[in-house]
This record gives structure tokens, C-alpha cells and sequence, in this order.
């Protein structure tokens, strides 16, 4: 179980990290002292001024001289940021104004009293939450602490003190910081003290007194010292954990706490995390929840006392048994922990006694080769523990009644099978067990034991001899009935506790089955408020609450309105806090530090590639969520920020896909124009230059041959023009068709007229269907379409091969087909055929390709379609089909 | 001994030079005298300078669009005009049609089609020499007698059809777009109704064609018109 000393890269990982973000933060510094009044805001102020002297733009963020004379003169030359004054119920405050300082971006800003906590309504409840803000915005901050205000060394203090703390800060927020202890001997403090100068508050007078006593200050001023100590071993330890150098490591040991909801807990934990700071360890609070409710009150101390285990830095575990050492080992040997850490109460009833003792017992036993660590509760905590067996609530009653009400109907059975047939006592015994156990698949655990008990006594006093006394006569009924006892009592809790097993089972599936089902509907989405409507939904179901969904606009901001599905509006306040969310990757709003006073619970929808945008939940309950709920809701929200992400990510494959495929397209493009061009064009200028040559110009059939040759360059070129401008023209949607009612006849022969010299080499056949009325079509275009197909025909077809050109009505539609004799077109480019740059397999080279595509754009543009066929004899067909219209009536003329 | 003819002085106004060049090849080959513009502007003032027996326009010049280089001179002069375009260009064609031009060529175009196309147009700008008779061919109208006869034989002609032919024999060898046509025939309540044109004209080409379904006399100008081919 002991980790290998060398180092750990995770440890490294987390070492270098933090040494990165540091980088980029802000850095802190600590004036940490062990009371009020050593001189932290004067140390603080001088070393600020140093800092301007050397150039360094420094501004005071807030601080508080009490009118102190010496402290006033070192503001001097500082500028201050003015407070953002506030009123809370008639009474005026001023706090820090987080957003000036930020706008104002200083390299330094003072902040004094780190734990102080701001005023409500502010946007965040703790200084020290708005320091990291300052801090994360890459602004440097000098700010003041007294030892008693951190959160390990509180309880400590208050022992020692006998005064309460009532504000701390996590130690995690000093693991930041520098820290520069501000020392002065306790005699020297209670003489400034007399003096006057030492800030006291006039109400808490007599209690700073109490708290100035020698012994006081001496231990608080060792705690500071040991506490300055501690940190800069830190600090060392990182240095040799990035530096890689081989330092007296301690082994790997892992601490783990019990957490409940009692307030000893709380001491529990920031023991442990002291324990764990002292071995340099990794430490864990793990809650084992059992069939037992909470009150509200229990839940709400323990949601406090996990979090607070969770600010000390652990890592939290919840873990279901109802055997609380079974669910601690269980969860100890899962995680490798070294040491476990339990407490042991001060006071001790009876009872208490009794279970404690079998529960360390039990723990020593099964722990195996784990440490057990048993701390002492103090006097002063524990509440008053309630009983084990409590009075759950008011409905239980009616269940303790029935139950009761079951046994004395039992015992009235039995009293009737007694008296009338032979059956003895003893056989009734297990009319009653029955009863119980029957009992104990409906009640709870209280009305088992108890009904368990009832019977017992009620078959003793009944039934067995002699009647009406709980006297047992002979030893065998005496026997009986202990044992009959013991297995009552014993089977009732069994099935109690199976029962309740098997229920926090289902809520357990439960639970799984919300996250697979919205993993399963998350699935199918595509569209992103597809996706935003699945997620409202089973948030909205499972938690009873209104959902609204935000995601960013494209310029990369929260948009402000809530996705189409979202069931409440988001007012511009509550947008702030949303977008305050999405820029900080942290829940805000009900329940959380950031921003409580908001109407609603915002997360961040978090994945490691980013924030993907802000899910609101207007939470119904006056109470935060239990942890089980909690890891619901996280769970669902990571869920449905990994299919944002995941959708994000398919549209940009898609767009790259495109590009991908667009500039395939306009390769394949090049190519070919670049052949076709070039081609004509080298005719033209070698029979223009052989035309100049005066041997060649003499004799005129070379003179005519080379100028036939021009000629036909020249008119191959004008027909590559005009393809790039009409395919030009499809692709770009400015095919506008100019429909008019044209003579399909006249189409073909104007076509035919105009390709003669292509087509002489091929025999043609025209056959026009003598029912064919005018057809309504763009007449230049058809005329380049059928262009095309002849062209097309002509050129893959030997010469000599009939084409025919035919024109026939059909329902509703108008065929004007191209057919060949040539070799067909291979059956697999047949879907493909009408594609730009497409050439079948086996197809002659030459051309671009083109001729088809504009076919399908040209036609397509009048509402037409075209199609391609291999004839039965051989040979391609192609066909353009337009819809047939009604021509107009037309007036008839006189003769 | 006659004195030759003075030749006829042709202005082509063109922006491009190639073009212009061509054509001045071509045209100096026709015997006419050849006088160039490179821009609208520029074509205006030469035409009111040079008083040209016919003009070439590009339809196509940077600086006016040729249909408003058309209707100014228009406003002054019966010039005959014959505007060069291109492929694709139909509606430019008909608006140039329609507001004065005589005739239209597509680029590249053959320099007989040119020269041709420039004697029908001057032929009917000079006034009518009472040109009663038309021959083509198979083709014998007298307009006088309002008779038709196709390779000898009398064709008997609706007052419809007549009036289409006649108005094909008064522009013979010019083009005349769809509008031209409905209106002077139909009315001008008619100009949107082709369907009745291509009705018509298959059924003149029926009656006068030596082969009707490919059509020798009365040609179809794609996107344009129709015209009465001369000898």
C-alpha cells in the first residue's frame, strides 16, 4: 500500500500546474499576524509604497486605518479605489467595488482583512472569493489576516481563547499565497494595547480583553509562527517535487474521515486535514448514508460539513451501506487508504457507550493493516444525540398502530384456534412469527421491533401456561420463548434492512436510468435546440424545477436568449450572472458562493475542451440539494455538455469537409479547363503562323485547310466559354428562366441548324409527336441543353450511329429524349452521371465534363428533371422532362 | 463613264480594338468607308459629325449602356443600326430591338452574316421603292394583288396569316422580335401572347415552307424573333 519513493506524476503534474497558473495569476500576499493590532495594515502599506517607488501601479482596493494616525499618513500618494456603498436594511455599507478595481487594472492592489465577509447583495458573500477574482485577472494583491480567521487553526483557537470565530478563510486560499508574518512579543501587543492602539469594536470590549491575555497571545503567536513555518515547507516541498530532486518523501499515504451530520465532524475534518498537511498526504471524507432519514436540519450540517472537507481539499466520497464500518472499509480498501479517521465523543450515555465501543471494536478488527486514528470530540459541540430510535414522523404513528392493531387480530386468531381445536400453544407461536415477518415486508424497521416484542409477550401472556402471566412455567416454554424472541426481533430487522437496502438500490438505478435515458434521447439529437429541449426537459422533470439553457452566439458571447425549449426568461440581472458563470467555468446563483442572492442556479456546461454555455435551474426548494442529487444534476449537465460539444464538433468536421471537397473540386476544374483550353488555342496560333509562312500561303489548299483548322479552334474555344459561364451560372442559382410558350419543333430544328457541322458525321432522326402542344420552357436554355446532349451523343457514339431525337406528351409532362447507339454508359455511373466533372469510367477523354451538369441546372431552373438510361438494344438514352401545361385558349378568327 | 458610287460611310462604335480593327478589315473589304468610336459618348458626337450611312453598335461599351446609346440617336437620326452582343445576352438584344435598332449580330459572328445583315438594314432605311414583289426562291409575294404563291402554286392564307407575311415581307431579311410582331399584327393588348405567334407561325411555315419542320424562309432567332430570310 506504499507508494514508490519516487516521484509521483501526478503530484508532478498538479506541482507544475500550479506553478503555471501561478504564473498567470495574480500573486498574493499575506500579512498574516496572531491578533488585531501587530501592525499587518501598517507593514502592508509600507511595503506597497515600496512597491510604487519602484515604479510599480499600486492602488488601495479597501482598506481600514481606524483612524489611526500613523497608518493614515502611509495612504498618502496611494490612490484609492472609492467604495461601492450600499444600504441593507436602513443601515449603510461600503464594500470593496470589485468591478473599479478590475476596470482599473492595476499591477498591485491592497485589500486588507482577508476573512472579512461583504455585505449582502454583494457578488460574492467572502473578501477573500473577491480577491480571487482580482487574482485570476492577473492583478497582484497585498492583503492582512489574523491567525485566528484560518479555517484549520479556527477550532484551535476557540479552545484556547474561549471566543468564537465566526469568520475564516479556506486554507487553500493561503496554499496561494506568500505569507509575511508580522511578529511582535505578546508584552509588547498588551502595551499598544493600553495605549490605544489597537482597533477594538466598542461592543466586543470586554471580550478583547478577555482575548489579550498572555497565554492567549503566546499561543496564538506560536500557532502563526508554526503556520509561516508550515508554508514555506510547502513551498519547498514543490520546488524539489518540480525539480525532481529527491527529498525525504514521505510514503503515499491516503487519509480518510468519516463525515456525519454532526457538528464533531466538522473538527473531525480539519483534524484530518491537518494530519494530512503534516504527512503530506491525500485525504478523503466519505459519508456513508444509511436507511436513517435526516432532518433538515442534519442535512443542511452535513452538506456544510462535506463542503467544508471539500474547501480543506478533499475529495469527497458518498457511499450507501447501511453498515457504517462495512461502507468505511469498503470505500478505505477501494481507495488504498492508509489511515482512517474516526471520532470519539466526549460525553457518553449508556447506550452510546455501548455502540461506540462495538463500533471501534469492529473498526480495529476489519481495518486489517490501515491506521486508525481516534480523535476526541469536544465537550462543548455534541448536541444533544437523539436516540436510535427516534419518532421519524407523524405518519409513522399510523403504521405503529396498524402494525399493533395486526398482532392483537393474531392474537385473537390464535385465542379462537386455541380454544376450539386441538392446537397447542407452541404451533401458535408461528402464527405470530409469521405475522412478523409479513409485518416486515410493509413497515419500517420501528414497528418490526416493536410488533416483534408485542407478539412475543402477547403468545406468553396469552398462551403459554399458565395463561394470563407472564410467568413461564417450564423451562422448554421458557427456552421457546427466548428463542422465539431472538428469531422475531432478529427477522424483523433483517427484512427491514433488506427492504431498505433494496429501496436505496432502486435509487440508485433510478438515477442511472435518468442519465441513460437522456443519454439515449441526447443520442438522436442533431441540432443543438434539439439538444437544449431534451436537456430542459429531464432537468425540469427530475428536479421540479423551470430550466433555461444558454449558449454562445457565434461572436463567442452568452447569448441572452434562453434556447427555444427553455421554460424561464432570463432577466438582464440574472444574464450577468450567467455570463459571470460561463467566463469562469463555476456555479453561481441559489445555494452556491457566488452570487446566492440570484433567482436561479447556474452551471457551467463544462467540458475539458471548454465552456459550451450556462444551464439556469430555478430550484423549487428552499434547501439546497442533498449530495446525491447534486451528483445527479452535475452528471446530467456534464452529459449534455459533452453532446454540445460533441455537435460543435460535427458542424466544424462538416465545414472542413466541405472546404475538403470544394477544393478537390476547383483542382479537377483547373485540370481540365486548362487542357481544354489550351488545346484550340495551340491550333489557332500554329495554322495562324503556318498561314504566315509564304511557302504555305502559295497554295491554297494548305491556306484553306489551316483556316478550316482556325475556324474550328475558334468555335470549340467559344463553346468551352460559354460552358464555364452556363455552369458558372447553375452554381451561382442565377439561372433565371424566361418561360414563354415555345414550339418544340422549332426548338430541335434551331438546335440541330446550329451543330450541323458536329452532327455530320452521325445520322440523324427527328420524331415529334403530332399531339404535342406548345410547351412552356425558356427557349435559349433548352436550346444549350439539347445542345449538350447531341454534342454528347455525338462524341461518344462511332460515326455513322443513328441518334434520335424524339418528343412526346405524357401525363402532365413533356420527354424530350436524346438516344444513341453508341456503347451506353456504365451502370454504375448511372446515378452519378449528371455530377459536375464526372466522367464515366471508359469514357473517351476530352471535354470537361461539364455538358450534363448544366443539362440538369438548365432543365432543373424550369422545374423540369432529367434522366439517364441504358436502352434495351444498346446504347444511351437521355431525357429531359418538363411540366405540361394548359396552353391558353385563343380566339378564333374569321377566315 | 459612271463615276464609282461614293461609298458608304459605316460608324463602329466599340470599346474594344480588336474588335474594331476586325471589323474595319472586314468592312474596307465590303467597299464601305470605315470611321471608329471607342465609347458611347465618343460614338454620338462621330455620328452627328460624321453623318454615317449605317452604324455598328457594341452593346457591351463601358460607359453608356448601348440601349441608351441607341435612344439618343434615336432622337435625331433614322440611321440604320446594327448592334453586336453576345451569347446569353437575349433580353439586352430585344430591349435594343425594341427601342430602334434594326438588327442585332452575336459575337463571334462570320464577316458575310456582317455585311449582309448591314445591306438589309440600309435597304430599308432608304424609302420604300414600292417594293410590291417579293421572290425568294419558292417563295412569290405581291402585295399589290395580295397574292401568294409557294413554287408557282397559289397558297390560299387566313387575314391573320396574311397580315404576319406581310409584315415579314416589309422587313424582309431584318429580324423582328416577338413584340414587334404581336403588336403590329395582333394590337398591343397582344404583345404578351406568344402563344398565338408560334401557332401562327407553324401553321405559315406549314403553308410555305418547302420542308416545314426545318424551316428555310421563316427563321426563328433563339430568345429574339423571327425573320424572312432574302436571297
Amino acid at each position: 500500500m506504499n507508494d514508490d519513493v519516487r516521484a509521483d506524476p501526478d503530484k508532478l503534474l498538479e506541482a507544475i500546474q500550479r506553478q503555471e497558473t501561478q504564473q498567470k495569476r495574480g500573486k498574493l500576499k499575506i500579512f498574516l499576524g496572531m491578533a488585531a493590532g501587530v501592525g499587518k495594515t501598517y507593514a502592508m502599506l509600507e511595503a506597497a509604497r515600496k512597491q510604487q517607488s519602484l515604479g510599480v501601479d499600486v492602488v488601495i482596493g479597501y482598506v481600514e486605518t481606524h483612524g489611526r494616525k500613523e497608518t493614515d499618513a502611509l495612504l498618502v500618494g496611494l490612490p484609492v479605489i472609492p467604495r461601492k456603498v450600499s444600504e441593507y436594511r436602513g443601515v449603510t455599507l461600503s464594500e470593496m467595488d470589485v468591478d473599479a478595481v478590475l476596470a482599473r487594472k492595476p499591477k498591485l492592489a491592497l485589500v486588507d482583512e482577508l476573512a472579512h465577509t461583504n455585505a449582502p447583495g454583494s457578488r460574492h458573500p467572502k473578501r477573500y472569493q473577491d480577491i480571487l477574482e482580482l487574482l485570476d485577472a492577473g492583478i497582484d494583491v497585498y492583503t492582512s489576516l489574523n491567525v485566528q480567521h484560518v479555517e484549520s487553526r479556527a477550532h484551535t483557537v476557540e479552545e484556547i481563547t474561549g471566543s468564537s470565530i465566526h469568520e475564516t478563510v479556506p486554507d487553500s486560499v493561503l496554499d496561494l499565497a506568500e505569507i509575511e508574518l508580522i511578529d511582535i512579543a505578546p508584552d509588547d501587543l498588551m502595551r499598544r494595547l493600553d495605549e490605544g492602539k489597537v482597533y477594538m469594536p466598542d461592543r466586543a470590549a470586554v471580550a478583547m480583553v478577555n482575548f489579550f491575555r498572555e497565554g492567549n497571545l503566546t499561543a496564538l503567536r506560536e500557532m502563526a509562527l508554526r503556520l509561516a513555518a508550515e508554508r514555506v515547507g510547502q513551498d519547498v516541498r514543490d520546488y524539489m517535487q518540480v525539480m525532481q530532486i529527491q527529498g525525504p518523501w514521505k510514503t503515499g499515504h491516503r487519509l480518510l474521515v468519516a463525515v456525519s451530520p454532526s457538528p464533531f465532524s466538522a473538527q473531525m475534518v480539519r483534524w484530518t486535514r491537518r494530519l494530512a498537511d503534516s504527512l503530506d498526504a491525500r485525504w478523503m471524507a466519505v459519508h456513508v448514508e444509511s436507511s436513517r432519514a435526516y432532518s433538515e436540519e442534519e442535512q443542511g450540517r452535513l452538506t456544510k460539513n462535506l463542503a467544508l472537507a471539500r474547501e480543506l481539499g478533499a475529495e469527497v466520497i458518498a457511499t450507501v451501506d447501511e453498515n457504517l464500518i462495512r461502507g468505511i472499509m469498503r470505500v478505505a480498501r477501494q481507495q488504498n487508504v492508509t489511515q482512517i479517521v474516526v471520532g470519539k465523543p466526549a460525553r457518553e450515555g449508556v447506550w452510546k457507550f455501548f455502540r461506540r465501543g462495538w463500533i471501534m471494536r469492529r473498526l480495529v478488527e476489519e481495518s486489517g493493516d490501515i491506521d486508525i486514528h481516534i480523535v476526541r470530540a469536544d465537550k462543548t459541540e455534541e448536541p444533544k444525540a437523539p436516540p436510535v430510535f427516534r419518532v421519524p414522523s407523524q405518519v409513522a404513528w399510523k403504521t405503529y398502530a396498524i402494525s399493533i392493531g395486526i398482532i392483537i387480530g393474531v392474537t385473537l386468531v390464535n385465542a379462537a384456534l386455541n380454544a376450539s381445536t386441538s392446537i397447542g400453544y407452541r404451533a401458535l407461536a408461528l402464527n405470530f412469527l409469521l405475522a412478523v415477518v409479513v409485518l416486515a415486508l410493509f413497515v419500517g424497521r420501528g414497528p418490526v421491533l416493536v410488533c416483534a416484542a408485542l407478539s412475543a409477550l402477547c403468545w406468553n401472556f396469552f398462551f403459554v401456561p399458565p395463561k394470563f402471566k407472564f410467568y413461564i412455567a417450564s423451562l422448554d416454554d421458557a427456552m421457546m420463548f427466548g428463542m422465539y424472541f431472538v428469531v422475531a426481533v432478529v427477522m424483523g430487522e433483517l427484512i427491514a434492512r433488506f427492504r431498505t437496502q433494496e429501496k436505496a438500490e432502486r435509487r440508485r438505478e433510478e438515477r442511472t436510468t435518468a442519465l441513460y435515458l437522456l443519454t439515449r434521447e441526447l443520442a438522436d439529437a442533431v441540432t443543438l435546440d434539439q439538444i437544449s429541449q431534451i436537456v430542459v426537459k429531464h432537468v425540469a422533470d427530475l428536479f421540479q424545477s423551470e430550466v433555461a439553457v444558454l449558449l454562445p452566439e457565434a461572436d463567442g458571447k452568452l447569448s441572452s436568449r434562453p434556447r427555444p425549449g427553455s421554460t424561464f426568461n432570463v432577466s438582464a440581472k440574472e444574464y450577468g450572472v450567467a455570463t459571470w458563470v460561463f467566463e469562469h467555468n463555476q456555479p453561481a446563483g441559489q445555494f452556491t458562493d457566488n452570487l446566492p442572492s440570484s433567482e436561479a442556479l447556474y452551471l457551467p456546461l463544462a467540458t475539458p475542451g471548454g465552456v459550451m454555455g450556462v444551464i439556469g435551474v430555478k430550484l423549487p426548494h428552499a434547501s439546497p440539494l442533498t449530495v446525491e442529487q447534486n451528483n445527479l444534476l452535475e452528471a446530467l449537465v456534464r452529459q449534455a455538455a459533452l453532446v454540445i460539444d460533441r455537435t460543435r464538433l460535427h458542424e466544424a468536421a462538416q465545414q472542413s469537409n466541405l472546404a475538403a471537397e470544394s477544393e478537390r473540386l476547383s483542382r479537377t476544374l483547373l485540370d481540365s479547363i486548362s487542357h481544354e483550353m489550351r488545346t484550340p488555342i495551340a491550333a489557332i496560333a500554329s495554322a495562324a503562323s503556318g498561314l504566315s509562312d509564304a511557302g504555305v500561303s502559295a497554295k491554297p489548299q494548305v491556306t484553306q485547310a489551316l483556316l478550316g483548322e482556325i475556324k474550328e479552334a475558334g468555335a470549340r474555344l467559344n463553346r468551352l466559354v460559354g460552358n464555364l459561364l452556363d455552369i458558372a451560372r447553375v452554381e451561382s442559382g442565377h439561372v433565371k428562366p424566361n418561360l414563354d410558350w415555345c414550339d418544340v419543333g422549332d426548338l430541335i430544328n434551331v438546335t440541330v441548324k446550329g451543330i450541323a457541322r458536329e452532327l455530320a458525321r452521325h445520322k440523324l432522326e427527328v420524331v415529334i409527336s403530332p399531339e404535342l402542344p406548345l410547351v412552356r420552357m425558356d427557349f435559349v436554355l433548352m436550346e444549350q441543353a439539347l445542345t449538350n446532349l447531341l454534342l454528347n451523343a455525338a462524341f461518344h457514339t462511332p460515326p455513322g450511329t443513328l441518334i434520335q431525337v424524339s418528343a412526346n406528351p405524357g401525363d402532365g409532362e413533356f420527354a424530350l429524349t436524346v438516344a444513341d447507339k453508341g456503347p451506353g454508359i456504365p451502370p454504375e455511373s448511372l446515378p452519378k452521371i449528371f455530377e459536375k466533372f464526372y466522367r464515366a469510367p471508359g469514357a473517351k477523354t476530352g471535354g470537361t465534363g461539364l455538358g450534363l451538369s448544366i443539362v440538369k441546372g438548365f432543365v432543373e431552373a424550369q422545374n423540369g428533371r432529367v434522366e439517364a438510361a441504358n436502352r434495351p438494344g444498346g446504347g444511351a438514352a437521355f431525357t429531359i422532362i418538363l411540366p405540361l401545361a394548359e396552353a391558353p385558349a385563343m380566339a378564333g378568327e374569321a377566315a | 463613264m459612271n463615276p464609282e458610287p461614293p461609298s458608304q460611310v459605316v460608324l463602329v462604335i466599340d470599346d474594344e480594338i480588336q474588335i474594331r480593327r476586325l471589323l474595319r478589315i472586314s468592312l474596307e473589304a465590303g467597299g464601305y468607308r470605315v470611321f471608329e468610336a471607342a465609347s458611347g459618348a465618343d460614338g454620338l458626337a462621330e455620328a452627328a459629325q460624321r453623318r454615317p450611312d449605317i452604324v455598328v453598335l457594341d452593346l457591351g461599351l463601358p460607359d453608356m449602356d448601348g440601349v441608351s446609346v441607341l435612344k439618343r440617336l434615336r432622337e435625331w437620326s433614322n440611321v440604320p443600326v446594327v448592334v453586336l452582343s453576345v451569347r446569353d445576352r437575349e433580353d439586352d438584344k430585344i430591349a435594343a430591338l425594341d427601342n430602334g435598332a434594326d438588327d442585332y449580330l452575336t459575337k463571334p459572328f462570320s464577316t458575310g452574316e456582317l455585311l449582309a445583315r448591314l445591306r438589309v438594314a440600309q435597304r430599308h432605311a432608304r424609302p420604300p421603292l414600292d417594293e410590291a414583289v417579293f421572290k425568294n426562291e419558292h417563295l412569290e409575294v405581291d402585295l399589290t394583288s395580295r397574292t401568294v404563291k409557294v413554287s408557282g402554286k397559289q397558297v390560299k392564307l387566313t387575314a391573320t396569316e396574311y397580315a404576319l407575311l406581310q409584315l415579314f415581307v416589309r422587313h424582309a431579311g431584318k429580324v423582328l422580335t416577338h413584340r414587334q410582331i404581336l403588336k403590329e399584327v395582333w394590337g398591343p393588348n397582344y404583345v404578351e401572347q406568344t402563344h398565338y405567334l408560334r401557332v401562327y407561325m407553324t401553321h405559315l411555315r406549314e403553308k410555305l415552307e418547302q420542308n416545314p419542320s426545318a424551316p428555310e424562309l421563316l427563321v426563328t432567332e433563339s430568345g429574339v424573333g423571327y425573320r424572312l430570310m432574302v436571297k
